[in-house]
């Protein structure tokens, strides 16, 4: 098992040198704004500009600078470690911008997956119990809709429902845990259902297709022939073996989830990665960017990682082989 | 016996288990499936009873019924299931779960998905035990290991921490049996226990549970298409074509002395080991009905080479012959007798 | 190895029609994501001597993973073997490429235990049963319908069910049309994987007469694989009991009962349950303790030393005993062969009451 890990994590090593290396390939070759001339301020002189190039390493080659930045993120720059560089656009260092609305994009795809999989497996559960009645229809006809919606409009939607309409909902932005739990939980239940909706949907047919197969099993007879309750039965044997693989799964779906939290963070206008991103991109923030891709990539491997390692341990068939 | 916890042991001399003139449908979109039409028999403690037939004859739909694992949500259920005194198919839900698994057990035909893959086998066994007894986890534990022990698995202790998928097909067998014994019930299902297994392990299979029958004091019920397996195995045999009852009795009733022309299509379809000389095989003809659209009178008689003219359109009723030996047919005792001596013995 | 104990009394100065000389099929057991590492090897054939004469059925048992399909697939290349040599009526095809096979295809079929996997789903019977025909171009194309017909009455199928789907079949007639697949190319050999074993007793007795009648209508060699000795013992000429990989013995069919040489044979025919009562109780069976071990590490000396109750040690441990003629047309691969079935009951007995049971092999 340790080795197995030792060699996972080699490849989610790989992986990141390989994403950044094509994120900077691409800004590189075709750079929104020359990031000299943004850095240089309003009106610069030909010769600014060339010191601001040289300052910012610009006018080496390619090699060197993909160099450069990568020992900025392993080793750490002034600013601490792991090194976030120095935006072009503010002039200042990323390092602690960053890591607020890391935070921010952090509470929002947890509670989302916390959301995604409660709402998921429930209606999956309940659909799967109640197969072919009016509960099965409902919930499938709900599953249909969630994997069809887009989250743009979906989000959208509901902000003008809830909140224009109904008033039920403080609208949008971020209030944050010390300003009140109760503010918090408000501003956060929109995005959070929204983004979760599309994989709530998807989740619930899993689970209802998986826990269906489970029922027909021969090992589930055997529960029963034992004697033991029907609650037992679905929840101790069926639900086990079905939502095992749903697990592996979860942890590959995180990195997706990282994409529609940009959506949802533009719709809600949360002050997270996703916004951050989306305006660096604007502007050519080639730093902004670079961070932000490592750190996604970086997530979503060591996700999917946790998540087969959890799979291994609820699965004593791949555990043992 | 180290773990008996109690038995209602009262009702001697009656059979354990009487089942009357079950019937067993199921809707589906192609009609109404007659799996099981009106079958009755009783079983005996001490016994066992072979039951015989074609693949899709309604045995397993039969004791599935009996254990309470088929019940009226899934299909429509007529007739009487007496166990102990009560009829089973009218027990509520709650009251039949804790007669499966304590009273009576059932091992399933593939012993390689019959275990839940995630679970120690020992947890799945103490699992039953805990369902049914106030005991702790750990005593359950202990009498899953002890029961292990006792169908021949080598280091119970260390087997019952391990996954079905460590354990061979046999060793799960064994699991599966344990598992069905641990409450000591008085009847125990084996649905073809033996029928995915090496002929080697079946023997040791089926010697087991004859060991265990006598051990337990249990009543047996074992499902099969081998006839070779209810020769040597069982006390009691009974044959079953498309959802009924054609013939039963004893195994000498059946193989010398059968009045069933089915039976007698059995005995000349099969290869036997010690026949001297070997003879061309005289199989049934044609195929095994449809249940939805069962033939009209006997439903054998598109197959059968005695067919009369009554055949094609009543049902023919159990006539008991000697002792417990009885057979639904229309021809008469003394030209069954005549055909099974002149046709069916010469060649067999 | 001694091969030379193979052709029977009246097999003398025949050439057989298929010879199997010291063929191996090893299946690598990796470990590894990545970069796979090689760490031991299945033994799934392991030195087979076989020879088939011309019309003669030659039946082949053994337990589950003994290697006996893994053989019928080296035998019709669907396997390559990882040694030893194959030769068709003299001819070595050991290494022929998929194009030089193709002369030899028609002469060799197979036909498979699994009468709803081993038919395509989406094509109709007759198209399957006419594909033969299609592909080695041996019938004008506006008279395969006819043949197909033809043929699917032979094997006792209705021709107007020409157009029908393998799953409106059952099994017992999904295996009619595997017959007449193999058919459809008049071939000289046709090696039958399990075919009756997923099928009822009665449907089992219609197919094992179609066969039988198949064999002298078309002058067919059959080697014909199944688990159950009693059906390989009714439709073979001679039996080969194989155990993990290796041929055990090799008896002519009328002896194999009577006088049975290898203790494996004798423990694997006591324990067929015999449809006779009376019989049943008189014989003294012979239970054989743990399961077939893994073909992975198979024990050294004789594979079977760990449950045979008549093993000796340490000889059958550290010697792997070759295969020795005992009879006219009866080879046996033991150092202690038995004198007579009788013997074997004698040795577990003996092994039963002395205070060392049998050997429980490790769980595979
Ligand atoms: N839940 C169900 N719904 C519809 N039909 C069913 C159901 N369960 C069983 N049947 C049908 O009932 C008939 C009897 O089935 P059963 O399993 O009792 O046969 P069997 O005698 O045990 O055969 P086998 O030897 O193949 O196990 C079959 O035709 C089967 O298709
Ligand atoms: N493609 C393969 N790769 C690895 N191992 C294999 C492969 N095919 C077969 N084996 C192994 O080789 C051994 C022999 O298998 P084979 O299928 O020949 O047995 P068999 O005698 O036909 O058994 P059965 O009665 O179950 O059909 C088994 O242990 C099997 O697991
Ligand atoms: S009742 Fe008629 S058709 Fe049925 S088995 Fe007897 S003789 Fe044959
Ligand atoms: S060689 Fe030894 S172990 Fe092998 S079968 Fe003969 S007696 Fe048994
Ligand atoms: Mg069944
Ligand atoms: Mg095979």
């Amino acid at each position: 098992m340790a080795r197995y890990i030792a060699r996972r994590l080699m490849w989610v090593l790989l992986v990141v040198i390989l994403v950044t290396f094509l994120t900077f390939l691409i800004f590189f070759v075709i750079p929104p704004v020359d990031p000299a001339i943004l850095f240089a301020g309003r009106a610069p002189s030909e010769r600014l500009i060339e010191e601001v190039r040289q300052s910012l390493g610009l006018d080496h080659s390619f090699w060197v600078q993909y160099g450069l930045f990568v020992k900025r993120i392993f080793l750490g720059d002034e600013y601490g470690w792991p090194g976030f560089g120095l935006s072009f656009v503010t002039r200042s260092p990323i390092r602690e911008n960053f890591l607020e609305r890391a935070f921010v994009t952090m509470q929002l795809a947890i509670g989302a997956a916390v959301v995604w999989l409660i709402l998921g497996v429930l209606i999956g559960l309940t659909s799967a119990l109640k197969r072919g009645r009016w509960q099965d229809r409902a919930s499938m006809g709900f599953a249909l809709f969630g994997v069809s919606a887009p989250v743009f409009w979906l989000g959208l939607m509901a902000l003008y429902i809830f909140w224009e309409k109904l008033h039920w909902l403080p609208g949008t932005g971020y209030s944050s845990f010390s300003e009140g739990v109760g503010q918090w939980f408000l501003h956060f239940l929109l995005p959070w259902v929204v983004l979760a909706l599309l994989f709530a949907a998807f989740y619930a047919r899993m689970v209802r297709g998986s826990l269906l197969e489970a029922f027909g099993q021969d090992w589930i007879r055997t529960a029963r022939a034992k004697g033991l309750s029907e609650r037992k039965v679905v929840y101790k044997h069926a639900l086990r073996a079905s939502l095992t693989p749903v697990v592996s799964l979860f942890g590959a779906d995180l990195g997706t989830l990282l994409g529609g939290a940009i959506i949802t963070e533009t719709v809600f206008n949360l002050p997270g990665l996703g916004t951050y991103v989306v305006r660096s991109v604007q502007n050519g923030d080639l730093p902004v960017i670079m961070d932000v891709v490592v750190f996604a990539s970086l997530a979503v491997a060591v996700m999917s990682l946790v998540a087969d390692i959890l799979y291994a341990y609820l699965d004593p068939r791949v555990r043992y082989s | 016996m180290t773990h008996r916890f109690s038995r209602d042991d009262s009702n001697n001399g009656k059979p354990l288990l009487e089942v009357r003139d079950l019937k067993v449908q199921f809707p589906t979109p192609d009609g109404l499936v007659k799996a099981v039409d009106g079958v009755s028999f009783k079983i005996h403690r001490g016994e066992t009873l072979g039951v015989v037939g074609e693949s899709g004859s309604g045995k397993s739909v039969t004791f599935l019924t009996v254990m309470g694992l088929i019940s009226s949500r899934d299909a429509h259920l007529e007739g009487e299931v007496m166990f102990k005194g009560r009829d089973l198919l009218k027990l509520p839900e709650v009251e039949m779960r804790h007669i499966r698994g304590k009273e009576m057990g059932m091992v399933f035909q593939d012993p390689m998905t019959s275990l839940h893959p995630m679970y120690r086998v020992g947890y799945q066994i103490a699992e039953a035990v805990l369902a049914h007894e106030a005991t702790s986890k750990k005593a359950a534990w202990g009498l899953a290991v002890d029961l292990l022990g006792r169908v021949g698995i080598p280091k119970p202790a260390e087997a019952a921490r391990r996954y079905p998928h460590e354990f061979s097909g046999g060793m799960r067998q064994r699991a599966m049996i344990a598992m069905s014994l641990v409450l000591n019930p008085d009847l125990l299902i084996a649905d073809e226990p033996t029928t995915a297994l090496d002929v080697t392990v079946q023997a040791q299979i089926l010697d087991l549970i004859d060991r265990l029958k006598t051990e337990f004091n249990a009543a047996v019920a074992i499902i099969t298409h081998d006839l070779g397996v209810v020769a040597e195995h069982c006390e009691r045999i009974q044959v079953m074509y498309a959802g009924r009852v054609t013939e039963t009795g004893t195994g000498d009733d059946l193989f010398y002395r059968g009045h069933h022309p089915y039976t007698w299509g059995l005995l000349q379809s099969i290869p036997r080991l010690d026949a001297g000389q070997t003879q061309r095989l005289l199989p049934i003809k044609g195929l095994p009905p449809s249940l939805i659209f069962v033939p009209p009178g006997c439903a054998f008689h598109p197959r059968c080479p005695y067919v009369m003219d009554v055949c094609r359109t009543e049902i023919p009723t159990m006539r008991l012959e000697e002792g417990e030996h009885a057979a639904a047919c229309h021809l008469s005792s003394e030209e069954q007798q005549r055909i099974f001596t002149e046709k069916v013995l010469q060649q067999t | 190895m001694t091969t030379t104990s193979q052709p029977s009394t009246q097999h003398v100065g025949v050439r057989p029609l298929l010879k199997v000389s010291a063929v191996r099929k090893y299946f690598p057991v990796t470990r590894g994501i990545v970069f796979q590492k090689r760490v031991g090897d299945v033994q799934a054939v392991d030195d087979v001597d076989l020879e088939v004469y011309p019309g003669e059925t030659v039946g082949l048992v053994g337990e589950t993973g003994c290697g006996k399909s893994t053989l019928a697939r080296v035998i019709t290349k669907l396997h390559e073997a990882t040694a030893g040599t194959l030769e068709f009526d003299g001819e070595d095809y050991t290494h022929y490429s998929r194009k030089q096979m193709r002369p030899l295809r028609r002469q060799m079929q197979i036909i498979f235990q699994d009468p709803y996997a081993s038919l395509n789903p989406r094509k109709t019977v007759g198209s399957i049963i006419g594909d033969p025909f299609r592909i080695h171009r041996i019938v004008a194309k506006d008279r395969i319908k006819g043949s197909v017909q033809e043929l699917m009455e032979r094997v006792g199928l209705s021709p107007e069910h020409y157009n029908r789907y393998p799953h409106e079949f059952s099994g017992g007639q999904r295996q009619r049309v595997g017959v007449a697949r193999a058919l459809a190319l008049t071939p000289r050999l046709i090696v039958c994987d399990e075919p009756v074993s997923a099928l009822d007793v009665s449907i089992q007795a219609q197919i094992l007469n179609l066969i039988e009648d198949l064999q002298t209508e078309f002058n067919l060699t059959y080697l014909f694989i199944a688990h159950d000795l009693s059906v390989v013992r009714h439709v073979s000429d001679r039996i080969v009991v194989m155990y993990l990989g290796k041929i055990a013995e090799i008896a002519p069919q009328a002896d194999v009962y009577r006088d049975p040489k290898h203790p494996y044979t004798a423990t694997l025919l006591s324990a067929v349950p015999i449809p006779d009562p009376e019989l049943a109780k008189a014989r003294r069976r012979i239970i054989l303790q743990g399961d077939v071990p893994s073909p992975i590490n198979p024990p050294s000396g004789c594979r079977f030393n760990p449950r045979c109750p008549r093993a000796q040690f340490p000889i059958c441990a550290t010697e792997e005993p070759l295969l020795r003629e005992v009879g006219p047309g009866h080879t046996v691969a033991c150092h202690f062969p038995l004198a007579d079935a009788g013997d074997l009951i004698e040795d577990s007995r003996r092994r039963a009451g002395s205070d060392s049971p049998l050997p429980t092999p490790p769980a595979v």
